[in-house]
């Protein structure tokens, strides 16, 4: 099956962030397919590779590059809610890309199921 | 379009394929970034042809109030694009009678027509959807 | 229909908005600060066991329970699911809805 995932918040704020990572890490170990990860409103925050967690924390951003890379799903960060936060191309840790909202409408329709993480 | 529906081609990727959509909007405006943002989905979703539905309950009810003005919180006043919704043939919009009710409103507070529908008939619109996002 | 609440229910209105619109033989999956609405003794509890008895099936993320220390004060008849079985309710539901 194809799942579309939508995550709404930023890294270790919020669980969504986690939540949404676990979600897919199994959805993948079950032989589904992550049609795309669409990162809006804080979750743009997921893609900058700026973020320096503490040595023995969890590296939220490198994990999802690491799945990016070996399991090709795409990660796809809104453009108009990128710059509002300073996520622009420069700052963009590897695996992601930045496009339109259309790329979220068009998970839904070709994913089989769309799940969303947020506050 | 091309650039805001994100260099989507409807013509190729997308026709044909017609989805159930429902927004799902439980969230006051301007004190978070949810309600703005969730516009912005909904705008770029009209450009693809899909049956959508607005929904409005909880808190969310509070973005369709009329009257709203921010001049003063220095913010811009989005209350206006859910008038111009129906140009971009998005005509579904729902508020929950429970929801505007136990917050002191009524349909005439609202500056958009929308339909009213109880708990259990907002329950069944939600079972028939294939997409449903929330934000 | 698969409806995800991830709010405790002593902070938000997630839960009952939930309960609310949840039809007969839907299922909601407890996750994040939701898993404290699982809680035995708790004030949600009469809340839960309605929702049951109206033939809605209540899931709780065990990982969550765990995280919280909340897993061995779990009401009767809530079943709980890893990852696994997370992704398994989403794919076996036709639609899904998270209460944010």
């Amino acid at each position: 099956m194809k799942f579309g995932i939508l995550v709404n918040e930023g890294p270790y704020n919020h669980q969504a962030a986690d939540t949404a990572y676990q979600f897919a890490k199994a959805a993948i170990d079950k032989g589904h397919e992550i049609h795309r990860v669409f990162f809006y409103h804080d979750g743009v925050n997921n893609a900058s590779k700026l973020t320096e967690p503490p040595a023995d924390d969890r590296n939220i951003v490198n994990r999802w590059s690491k799945m990016a890379e070996e399991h090709g799903v795409d990660l796809v960060v809104c453009v108009a809610a990128a710059l509002r936060r300073g996520i622009v191309n420069e700052n963009l840790a590897s695996g992601f890309r930045i496009s339109g909202l259309g790329q979220l409408v068009e998970s839904g329709i070709q994913a089989d199921r769309l799940v969303t993480f947020g506050d | 379009m091309s650039e805001s529906t994100g260099g989507i081609d409807m013509d190729e990727e997308s026709s044909g394929t017609v989805k159930k959509f429902a927004f799902i909007n439980r969230k006051a405006p301007y004190g978070t970034i949810y309600a703005l943002e969730s516009l912005e989905v909904v705008l770029i979703s009209a450009a693809f042809d899909q049956d959508v539905s607005l929904v409005f309950m909880d808190d969310g009810v509070y973005q369709l109030k009329k009257g709203q003005g921010t001049k003063a919180v220095g913010m811009k006043n989005f209350s206006p694009t859910y008038r111009a919704l129906e140009g971009y043939d998005i005509e579904k919009l729902y508020v929950e009678k429970e929801s505007l009710e136990s917050r002191g409103l009524t349909e005439e507070d609202l500056i958009v027509d929308v339909e009213v529908l109880t708990a259990e008939e907002m329950a069944t619109l939600m079972d028939e959807q294939d997409v449903v996002m929330s934000f | 229909m698969l409806h995800i609440v991830n709010k405790s229910p002593s902070e938000r209105n997630a839960l009952d908005s939930c309960l609310r619109m949840a039809k007969k033989g839907s299922t909601i999956l407890l996750i994040e600060d939701a898993v404290y609405a699982v809680t035995k003794g708790s004030t949600v509890e009469s809340k839960m066991k309605a929702a049951m008895a109206k033939d809605i099936h209540v899931y709780a993320l065990w990982p969550d329970l765990e995280a919280r220390g909340m897993q061995d004060t779990v009401i009767d008849g809530i079943k709980q699911v890893d990852y696994p079985g997370f992704v398994d309710l989403v794919a076996d539901n036709k639609n899904v809805q998270s209460w944010l």
